[in-house]
C-alpha cells in the first residue's frame, strides 16, 4: 500500500503529460456542461418560480426528484438516443466528449433548476410588493432577481459541478473511455484501478478531490468577498 | 468589480464556444475487448499504426459480445474480438462481410498459490475444472459474453458440467471485464480463467500464479472484421479496411509479435493461418 | 392596459376586502383628489394598510370597485408606493435609485444626475455607493423614498413611513414630505402619530374595524371631531 502512495505521490510530481490530458478533458466535459445548463435550467428555476401555472406543483415535484437521477440511467438514456441505431444517431456523437457533456448537462440541469427555484422564490417573497408596485414585467422580474442572487446561484453551479466532475457512470456509458479521446479522471482511476494500476488510481483519486476543493474554495470566496463589495 | 464579471462571462463563453474536435478528421471507431486493451497491446500497436497512415484509431474496450452488439448498432467500424462462434454467428447475419484472423494466444488459469483445489501443475484443464466444482474451490466468473466468458462457458460443457445448473456459491458471476476478474480473484483468493496477455500485464497480482497452461483446448484466437456499411452507411469502410490490412500485413503482424512484456511476448501473429 | 395621463381622481366604490374569512375593509367608499395630503390615521387592525394597497393597485378588492381616472385595472405608471418596511434591492443605494428610473424608461444619460439630485433630497448624499442593505433603518427608508420619487410619481403612498424611525429621521422624511407636497405631488400616507397627520394633513380620513368612520379636514377633525369615535381617538382612549 505504502509503495502505491508513493509511487502515486511520483506520477503527479512528474507532471505526466497524459496526466494533463486527462485532467484537462475533466474539467472541460464538466465545466461545459454546467454552462451549458445554467443557461438553460437558472432561468427556468426563475420562471417557475414566479409564476403560477397550471401543473406548477408537479414540475417542481418532478424536478426536485431528479435530482436524484441514478447518472447511469441518464447514461443510459443518452446512449439508446445517440446511437447510431437510435433516434438521434445522424448526428453521429457517441462515443465523443458532446456526448459526455449532453449526459451530464442532463444530470446537472435538475439540481440547478431546483437550487435556482428554492432561491429565487426566497428572494420573491421580498421582492414581490416593491417590483409590484414598480409596475415590473415577468421578464425583467427575472433577470432582476436572477442578478441580485447571482452570489447564492453560484453555490447551485458548485453544487451542479461537484456532482459532474464526481460521476463515473453516464460519462464511460457514451464516452466509450477512449484512450486520449474520452477517458476523464473518474474514468481512468475506475480503468486503472481494473487494470490493478494503483499508483495511477491513487494520483488521479488526489488531482480530482484537490480540484474539487480548490473549485469549491474559489467559489466560497468569491461569494464572500462579491457578497461584501457589493452588497448582495 | 464589473472587470471581473465581464472576464468571468468571456470565460463562459470561451468554454461554450469551444467544439471538441469534429470526427470529420481521420479516424476509426473500433469495439473491441478488455483483453487486447488491458494486455497493452493497443498502447503499442496504434501509435504505430497512426505514424504509417495518420489515422487515429479510437478504442472502446467491451466484451467480445457487447463488442458485436456495437457493431451490431453500427455505433463501431471495425470489430476486433476472441470467439469464433460469435464472429462467425456475427457473419452469418450479414453483419460482416469478411472475417481475417489475426493473431493467438492462450487462455491459463490463475488461481491462489495455497491452490486449495490441488490442481497446480496440470496440463489438463477440463480436469482441473471438475476438480474445482468437486472440491467447490472458489471460482470467478466474467459472465460478461466476452471472448474470455464464452471460452469458460465451452470447457465447463466440455467437462460435461451444466454449470448455469450446477453452480454453487463457490462460483461466482461477477459480470466485469478481465481486470476487475482478476481483481476480484486476487481479493478472493479464488480462479479464474484469464488470457495471457492480461495476465502478463496485471500489477496487482497478490498471491496468484498459473495454475494451468498448456492444454490445446486454451487457444484462443483473435478475428478482425469490418462493420457492413451496406447495413451502416456510416461506417467509414476505407479507413477501417485500411486498419484490418495493416493488421494482416507483414509489418503489422511482426509489430504484433514484437509486443513484449519482461521479455515475454503476448500475442502470436497468424493471419496467414488458413484454419484460424 | 390603458397609459393615462392621470390616475387621478381615485375612487373607490363600496369596497370590501375579505380574507381567510375576515372582513378587513367594510363599504369603502372614498374619492382622492389633487391637492393637499391625505393621512389615514386609526387604530392597529383599522385597514389603513389595506386601503392603501388597494388605492395602489397591488390588491384587488373582494366586491365594490376602484378606478383610477375613472378606469378599473390600471397599471402603476405614475403612482408610487412607500412599504412600512421597504426591501432594499441587493445593490448600492445610487443602484437602488437607478433601477427605479430605470423602470420609468428615464433615459441612461440623465442617471448620474438625477440620483445625486434623489440623494440630496432624502438627506443622504455621499451614501450613494454603500450597499442599501447596510444603511441604518432611518437610512433604508429616505433611500425607499428616493426610490419612489425617482418613478416621477402623480400620486405618491407612504404605509407608516415613519413608524420604527428615530425623531432626527422622523423630521427629515416629514421635511421631504413637506417639500414634494408643495410640489403638487398627492401625498396620500398612514400613520399612527396624531402630531404628524397635523404637520402633514390637509385632509384626514378616520379609518375603525375596517370603515371608515369620519372623513374631514385636518383643522375640522382635529378641532371638532364628529363622531364619539373620533372624539375618543383623539383623546387618546383605546378603541377597541
Amino acid at each position: 500500500m505504502m509503495s502505491n502512495l508513493v509511487s502515486a505521490f511520483e506520477l503527479v510530481h512528474s507532471f505526466d503529460a497524459s496526466l494533463f490530458q486527462i485532467i484537462g478533458l475533466s474539467l472541460f466535459v464538466s465545466l461545459s456542461a454546467v454552462a451549458w445548463s445554467a443557461l438553460i435550467s437558472v432561468p427556468l428555476g426563475a420562471l417557475i418560480a414566479l409564476n403560477a401555472f397550471p401543473g406548477r406543483t408537479f414540475i417542481v415535484v418532478v424536478i426536485n426528484a431528479l435530482m436524484g437521477l441514478p447518472p447511469v440511467v441518464a447514461g443510459l438514456i443518452v446512449f439508446l438516443s445517440l446511437s447510431r441505431s437510435g433516434p438521434l444517431g445522424s448526428w453521429g456523437l457517441l462515443f465523443t466528449p458532446t456526448a459526455m457533456i449532453i449526459a451530464q448537462t442532463l444530470l446537472v440541469t435538475p439540481i440547478i433548476a431546483a437550487l435556482t427555484r428554492q432561491t429565487i422564490e426566497d428572494a420573491w417573497i421580498e421582492y414581490r410588493d416593491e417590483l409590484t408596485a414598480m409596475n415590473i414585467g415577468v421578464a425583467a422580474r427575472a433577470a432582476t432577481l436572477i442578478w441580485d442572487c447571482r452570489y447564492s446561484l453560484m453555490t447551485a453551479l458548485l453544487a451542479g459541478f461537484g456532482r459532474a466532475a464526481a460521476e463515473v457512470g453516464a460519462i464511460i456509458i457514451v464516452g466509450g473511455n477512449i484512450d486520449g479521446f474520452t477517458r476523464t479522471m473518474t474514468t481512468t482511476i475506475a480503468l486503472e484501478t481494473s487494470k490493478g494500476d494503483l499508483p495511477r488510481a491513487i494520483a488521479l483519486g488526489a488531482v480530482l478531490v484537490g480540484i474539487i476543493i480548490l473549485v469549491n474554495a474559489l467559489a466560497w470566496s468569491t461569494q464572500r468577498l462579491g457578497a461584501r463589495f457589493s452588497g448582495a | 468589480m464589473k472587470r471581473l464579471h465581464t472576464l468571468a462571462a468571456l470565460a463562459v463563453l470561451g468554454i461554450l464556444s469551444i467544439t471538441p474536435a469534429s470526427a470529420e478528421d481521420k479516424s476509426i471507431v473500433v469495439a473491441s475487448t478488455t483483453s487486447t486493451q488491458d494486455s497493452g497491446l493497443f498502447g503499442h500497436l496504434l501509435p504505430a499504426f497512426k505514424q504509417k497512415t495518420g489515422i487515429d484509431v479510437k478504442v472502446i474496450a467491451q466484451g467480445t459480445g457487447q463488442a458485436l452488439d456495437t457493431g451490431r448498432r453500427g455505433d463501431a467500424d471495425v470489430v476486433f474480438v476472441h470467439a469464433k462462434s460469435a464472429e462467425e454467428k456475427f457473419l452469418a447475419e450479414g453483419q460482416s462481410t469478411k472475417r481475417y484472423p489475426v493473431m493467438y494466444n492462450d487462455f491459463v488459469l490463475i488461481g491462489p498459490k495455497s491452490d486449495p483445489a490441488g490442481i497446480k501443475g496440470t496440463k489438463d484443464i477440463v480436469a482441473a475444472l471438475k476438480t474445482i466444482k468437486e472440491k467447490g474451490a472458489p471460482f470467478i466468473s466474467r459472465g460478461d459474453r466476452s471472448g474470455t466468458n464464452i471460452a469458460e462457458l465451452k470447457l465447463w460443457k466440455v467437462a460435461g458440467i451444466d454449470i448455469a445448473k450446477d453452480k454453487g456459491p463457490w462460483y461466482k458471476d461477477i459480470g466485469q471485464g478481465m481486470g476487475a476478474a482478476l481483481n476480484t480473484a486476487s481479493a478472493a483468493n479464488a480462479y479464474v480463467i484469464s488470457d495471457r496477455g492480461t495476465w502478463l500485464s496485471f500489477k496487482n497480482r497478490g498471491d496468484l500464479v498459473i495454475a494451468v497452461e498448456g492444454d490445446k483446448r486454451l487457444f484462443n484466437q483473435y478475428g478482425v472484421m469490418l462493420v457492413n456499411p451496406a447495413k451502416h452507411p456510416n461506417v467509414k469502410a476505407a479507413l477501417g479496411q485500411q486498419f484490418i490490412d495493416w493488421l494482416i500485413s507483414s509489418e503489422g503482424q511482426k509489430t504484433i509479435a514484437d509486443y513484449k512484456i519482461n521479455g515475454q511476448q503476448l500475442f502470436y501473429p497468424n493471419a496467414t493461418d488458413p484454419n484460424a | 392596459m390603458l397609459a393615462l395621463t392621470s390616475d387621478l381622481p381615485m375612487a373607490l366604490e363600496h369596497v370590501s376586502v375579505v380574507a381567510g374569512g375576515v372582513r378587513i375593509l367594510s363599504d369603502v367608499t372614498l374619492r382622492f383628489s389633487a391637492g393637499a395630503p391625505t393621512v389615514l390615521i386609526g387604530p392597529n387592525g383599522s385597514g389603513k394598510t389595506t386601503l392603501l394597497r388597494v388605492a395602489m393597485g397591488l390588491l384587488h378588492p373582494s366586491s365594490g370597485t376602484m378606478t383610477w381616472g375613472g378606469y378599473e385595472r390600471v397599471a402603476p405608471q405614475r403612482r408610487a408606493i412607500v412599504f412600512q418596511r421597504p426591501a432594499m434591492l441587493r445593490r448600492t443605494a445610487a443602484a437602488n435609485i437607478e433601477y427605479a428610473l430605470a423602470s420609468v424608461n428615464v433615459s441612461r444619460d440623465l442617471w448620474k444626475q438625477r440620483t445625486a439630485e434623489l440623494l440630496a433630497m432624502v438627506g443622504l448624499s455621499g451614501l450613494g455607493e454603500r450597499p442599501a442593505r447596510k444603511l441604518s433603518g432611518g437610512e433604508q427608508q429616505r433611500l425607499a423614498l428616493a426610490r419612489a420619487l425617482g418613478r416621477n410619481p402623480e400620486v405618491l403612498f407612504l404605509d407608516e413611513p415613519t413608524a420604527a424611525l428615530d425623531p432626527h429621521s422622523t423630521k427629515a422624511i416629514e421635511d421631504v414630505l413637506e417639500t414634494i407636497a408643495a410640489k403638487n405631488i398627492k401625498i396620500i400616507m398612514s400613520t399612527h402619530d396624531l402630531g404628524e397627520a397635523r404637520r402633514l394633513a390637509g385632509e384626514i380620513v378616520f379609518l375603525n374595524h375596517g370603515r371608515i368612520a369620519e372623513t374631514g379636514s385636518s383643522a375640522d377633525f382635529f378641532n371638532a371631531p364628529t363622531t364619539s369615535d373620533g372624539q375618543r381617538f383623539i383623546a387618546g382612549e383605546l378603541l377597541i
